[in-house]
């Protein structure tokens, strides 16, 4: 069973709806024991940092926390991607859970943000989360900060800077786009997801 | 690198799809969803689905087509038409919409922008702006609401800046003024807005062409470009469009 963590914040239901589809046994849940009790761990979201704190308040993180550090595959999504990293300038008291080395930043002055829409992907090196997706594919972004590039990014993507668009490492997965809304491309990692295994 | 994005605008009438768009191989070419998904299935980047009765009795109708589509559309999702309270907003979210347009109700009330991006963020708040060039002036630009019937006496790149502040996350853009003339977009005014605010802008009325779309690309400086019917001007599909804005060196998302 694949647990979407609900922290009260953001549309869960579109990533729900993209599993749901997928014919994966999927649930959105606000309560620790299930997410404990699930085999994988999806955190979503989507709107400002601060939100995460929901996160610390609720037991959510440690149960996240666990699955995490027990192996279970993990995908974070947008601010849940972002979460992964030590945090972010969005709201700075703040922290991320740390996975990755880095903080989220603003985009550099010389471009708009928000960054919004389609931007194609630059795969840097071999993936499971992105196993027979096209090189440079495009995916669909809607954010304000970016996660700087690290040793995990699997795929990053140019917005006035190179930031992070996928990272990987082990069990643990991320994407700074929205896959539940990047069409067939979004779908097959979202498959490739449901697939992995350890 | 960032594409345009080409955005489909579907206007719905009682659940049905009004402003045709004439599709080969659908079982229903008047189903919402049907044309939904051909249109994502064409390349089409966003789906808008605008409910031009907006009447109460028929909200209930355009939930269950929201729902709907939602199920099975797989790239961002816009509802527009009849949202005038938070409550209105959060009903169309529940049933799978990613994004809410609102109009006259945010001229009457910007606090509505702010209240529905603090619950749902801004990302999910698109601002649609009628405008109708201020008549004698070359640069001045008036809201209108009502389907372009009221005038506000509002400046429209004005409201633009003001709706960004409130918390908008887009603004769709549409020129009355060249509304269903297929004459080409207001390349000016929407030159102007995106100047004057750093959200997207998503350019509206008066597509015509291929050609139209590189102009306000190019001189219009739009994120995106939005049409009703764009079948009707003699291109086969939204492909046919992304490859001839790809031969005139746009970025955009194709082959997709």
């Amino acid at each position: 069973m694949i647990a979407i963590v609900d922290y009260g914040a953001g549309n869960f239901n579109s990533v729900k709806k993209a599993f749901a589809h997928l014919g994966a046994d999927v649930v959105v849940t606000a309560r620790p024991e299930i997410v404990a009790a699930a085999d994988k761990i999806v955190l979503p979201g989507v709107g400002h940092f601060s939100a995460l704190g929901a996160l610390d308040n609720t037991g959510l993180r440690d149960a996240v926390l666990q699955g995490a550090s027990a192996g279970k595959p993990f995908l974070g999504i947008c601010l849940g991607m972002q979460w992964l990293f030590e945090g972010s300038d969005e709201a700075p008291e703040l922290a991320g859970a740390g996975i990755f080395a880095g903080r989220c930043r603003q985009f550099p002055s010389s471009v708009k943000s928000p960054h919004v829409g389609w931007n194609s992907l630059a795969v840097r090196q071999g993936s499971r989360l992105l196993s027979d997706v096209a090189p440079e594919s495009f995916v669909y972004y809607t954010h304000s900060f970016q996660a700087p590039v690290v040793a995990a990014t699997t795929a990053a993507t140019e917005y006035g800077t190179q930031f992070s668009a996928v990272v990987e490492r082990g069990n643990i997965f991320g994407v700074q786009f929205h896959p539940e809304k990047s069409w067939n491309v979004g779908l097959l990692m979202l498959k490739n997801f449901c697939e992995a295994g350890f | 690198m960032l594409t345009k994005r080409i955005i489909a605008c579907l206007d719905m009438d009682g659940g049905r799809v009004v402003k045709g768009v004439q599709f080969v191989n659908l079982r229903d070419a008047g189903d919402p969803v049907e044309c939904a998904t051909a249109h994502a299935r064409d390349g089409a980047d966003e789906i808008v689905l605008l409910d031009i009765t907006a009447t109460s009795g028929k909200r209930q109708t355009m939930l269950d087509v929201v729902r709907r589509t939602a199920r099975c559309l797989f790239i961002p999702f816009t509802v527009g038409g009849g949202i005038r309270e938070l409550a209105d907003a959060a009903a169309v979210f529940e049933a799978g919409a990613d994004k809410i347009a609102i109009n006259s109700a945010a001229v009457k009330d910007p606090t509505l922008i702010g209240r529905i991006a603090a619950r749902f963020g801004s990302q999910a708040v698109v601002v649609a702006i009628d405008a109708r060039r201020v008549a004698g002036s070359s640069n001045s630009f008036e809201v209108v609401v009502a389907g372009g019937r009221i005038p506000t006496g509002r400046d429209a790149i004005q409201w633009a800046r003001e709706a960004a502040a409130c918390g908008a996350g887009e603004i769709m853009l549409t020129s009355m003024d060249r509304d269903g003339t297929k004459a080409g977009f207001d390349c000016e005014l929407t030159q102007m807005v995106a100047d004057a605010v750093s959200i997207p802008v998503i350019a509206s009325g008066g597509a015509g062409s291929a050609q139209h779309f590189i102009e306000v690309f190019r001189n219009g400086r739009a994120d995106a470009a939005l049409a009703a019917s764009i079948f009707h001007f003699g291109l086969e599909n939204i492909g046919q469009l992304k490859r001839e804005l790809q031969a005139a060196n746009l970025p955009v998302r194709w082959p997709c």
